[in-house]
């Protein structure tokens, strides 16, 4: 062991760790996602049906996904289909639901100022940072590159 | 027929997720950062748009399609109003998402509490 | 003139202390586990009707204190020193509990390690002539410890195939300077090892060069070779930990895996219960000492145990900055003879 460096050793850890059961968890993602993509397409020709634009069923059919998200994470579900789907339950906008309110009920202990509300966005919070910035990025060079404004 | 369109693509996009996870040491946080950041480019550059026509919420439901929404709306306010609409167009469209998220959030840690796990 | 000195770092005990009793106290969980007859409280709910898993954790520790008094047939006021710690910042759980014990407290952090770091410091205390009964307690909680460490409990993410669980449990051993046994003859204090592993998933690779390290030089320093043992057990390498300390003890010439295994993997049953790597957290041996394994010295069944508590040195912080996982393993000698 003493004549073993550093990246011998982990080298030779890599060696030691059981590989993940890449297909079982693909084809638990694959189907994970896919129904809840379902659900999404199921919610937005609902909502068509009302007569609203495309731009006002994308918005409620984020809304309603997200509080099914809510919902579930609530109730103490959401973790069991994360469990099982892996990164099909953390892609689709409903993981990005359960982020925030699985932290926000994490804190409820610490209160309402502290724990719940500053403490609700300490896993989603770079989704905002990255996805607000990123498309004041993209608006910016629109215009530096498409417009003479 | 788009019901399967959409179980088939936004099941396909978790996969690529899936097999990232496990591949890397990356964090499910890494990889929706990752993904947001992706369909924004890909909003940006026009590409995603095709994705979202053929398999509506099967492109929209996943972070990707965030992504797409904030640069598509960064881009229309960006022609419609210029510099200022540039920054208000993205969290114009996903505005309604976010305070839903939001509320439901902080809804949820009120009457909710953590279990813990078996 | 440091005479109890022997080898480069170990010490034998003159006056080697009993333990004249200890209790255990786990979470639900634990209780299904294949160990779940010799804890001496189960908990239906692991919350024990407290507001948060932080104080839940104190009480477990309290009671499991106050309970190994009892079963020493002492009170609260008979002991000298109460040498506590856990996981949690600052290690609120022990200190809390200290306010409710009321006597004089050290506090120590050795994250997994606890339960050998403090019967090493309980038993010198009592050696030296600095105290005639000392408690050594610890304990962790899954959900105070999860939110700590990684994810709230109701989110959606996968646990990797090297992590492991957190026991929720406390143990708690009361050392005396008499006692029928069994006794502690040698302690086998470990220098830090790291090997640059930084994956907090894989706590056990990251300390089994500690578990290696700390049992090489109680081999070398004592003269014991692994046949004088009926049991050598370590706190909570899991599956990859023990895989490797075996593996690099076979390399230097020590075959002991038929008498060598781990609290992390005894404490769960990893397929049924889905515990991945194994157990993990300052409970996970003291748990496992404090139930089975004094249970079973007591009953004659094992006589000679070498108990190798392996601590984890990180912190949610250095994770992120990127730092590597330190480990530390403490080797003590527990014997149902006394020399």
């Amino acid at each position: 062991m003493d004549n073993m460096t550093h990246k011998e050793y982990q080298e030779y850890v890599k060696k030691k760790v059981p590989k993940p059961p890449y297909l079982k968890n693909s084809i638990r993602a694959f189907i994970t996602g896919g129904i809840i993509c379902l659900i999404g397409q199921i919610i937005r020709n609902f909502l068509f049906r009302f007569g609203l634009g495309e731009k006002e069923v994308a918005t409620g059919t984020s809304i309603i996904l997200v509080f099914i998200g809510s919902l579930l994470t609530g109730l103490g579900i959401y973790d069991k289909i994360g469990k099982f789907g892996g990164a099909g339950a953390v892609i689709p906008i409903t993981g990005f639901a359960n982020s925030i309110v699985a932290t926000a009920m994490e804190h409820k202990r610490e209160g309402y100022i502290f724990g719940v509300a500053a403490k609700m966005f300490t896993i989603a919070g770079p989704v905002l940072v990255y996805g607000i910035g990123g498309s004041v990025v993209v608006g910016l060079l629109y215009i530096i590159f498409f417009s003479g404004r | 027929m788009d019901y399967l369109i959409a179980f088939l693509v936004g099941g396909l996009i978790c996969v690529i997720g899936q097999i990232i996870l496990d591949t890397t040491s990356l964090t499910p946080a890494h990889i929706i950062v990752t993904f947001l950041i992706i369909g924004i480019i890909l909003g940006a550059i026009g590409a995603y748009e095709p994705v979202v026509k053929f398999a509506e919420a099967g492109a929209t439901v996943p972070i990707l399609g965030f992504g797409y929404t904030l640069s598509k709306g960064a881009i229309e306010g960006a022609k419609a109003k210029g510099v200022l609409g540039a920054f208000a167009g993205g969290l114009e469209r996903t505005a309604g998402a976010i305070a839903a998220v939001i509320l439901f959030g902080y809804i949820m840690s009120v009457i909710s509490y953590p279990r813990s796990k078996k | 003139m440091a005479t109890k000195r022997i080898g480069i770092q170990t010490l034998r005990l003159e006056n080697p202390p009993s333990i004249i009793g200890t209790a255990s106290i786990v979470g639900p969980k634990e209780g299904e586990g294949p160990l779940g007859s010799y804890f001496d409280l189960i908990l239906d709910d692991d919350t024990w009707g407290q507001k948060s898993f932080e104080k839940a954790e104190a009480r477990m520790q309290e009671e499991a204190i106050k309970l190994a008094i009892t079963n020493a047939k002492l009170s609260i006021k008979d002991i000298h020193f109460l040498i506590a710690g856990d996981l949690l910042n600052q290690i609120i759980s022990s200190s809390y509990t200290a306010r409710q014990i009321g006597i004089p407290y050290f506090g120590l952090y050795g994250a997994c390690s606890t339960m050998s770091e403090s019967l090493c410091l309980g038993s010198m205390l009592i050696d030296g002539g600095f105290a005639d009964k000392v408690v050594c307690a610890t304990s962790s909680h899954f959900s105070s410890a999860e939110r700590q460490f990684r994810f709230p409990l109701e989110y959606g993410a996968q646990r990797k195939y090297t992590s492991q669980w957190t026991v929720t449990g406390a143990g708690a051993t009361v050392l005396s300077s008499t006692g029928n046994g069994p006794y502690i003859t040698y302690l086998t204090p470990g220098k830090i090892q790291d090997y640059g592993i930084k994956d907090a998933n894989n706590m056990g690779a990251a300390m089994a060069p500690a578990a290696f390290d700390t049992i090489i030089q109680h081999f070398k320093d004592t003269g014991y070779t692994p046949d004088d043992y009926d049991l050598i057990i370590t706190g909570d390498l899991g599956l990859i930990g023990r895989r490797i300390v075996v593996d690099l003890l076979e390399k230097e010439g020590y075959s002991i895996s038929d008498k060598f295994s781990d609290c992390g993997i005894k404490i769960f049953d990893g397929v049924q219960q889905d515990t991945h790597a194994g157990g993990s957290g300052c409970a996970c041996s003291a748990v496992v000492f404090n139930s089975y394994i004094y249970k079973e010295m007591i009953k004659g069944n094992i006589n000679r145990v070498l108990l190798i508590s392996t601590g984890a040195l990180h912190s949610p912080i250095s994770t992120l900055q990127g730092e590597s996982i330190p480990g530390i393993a403490h080797a003590v000698t527990i014997d149902n003879l006394s020399s």
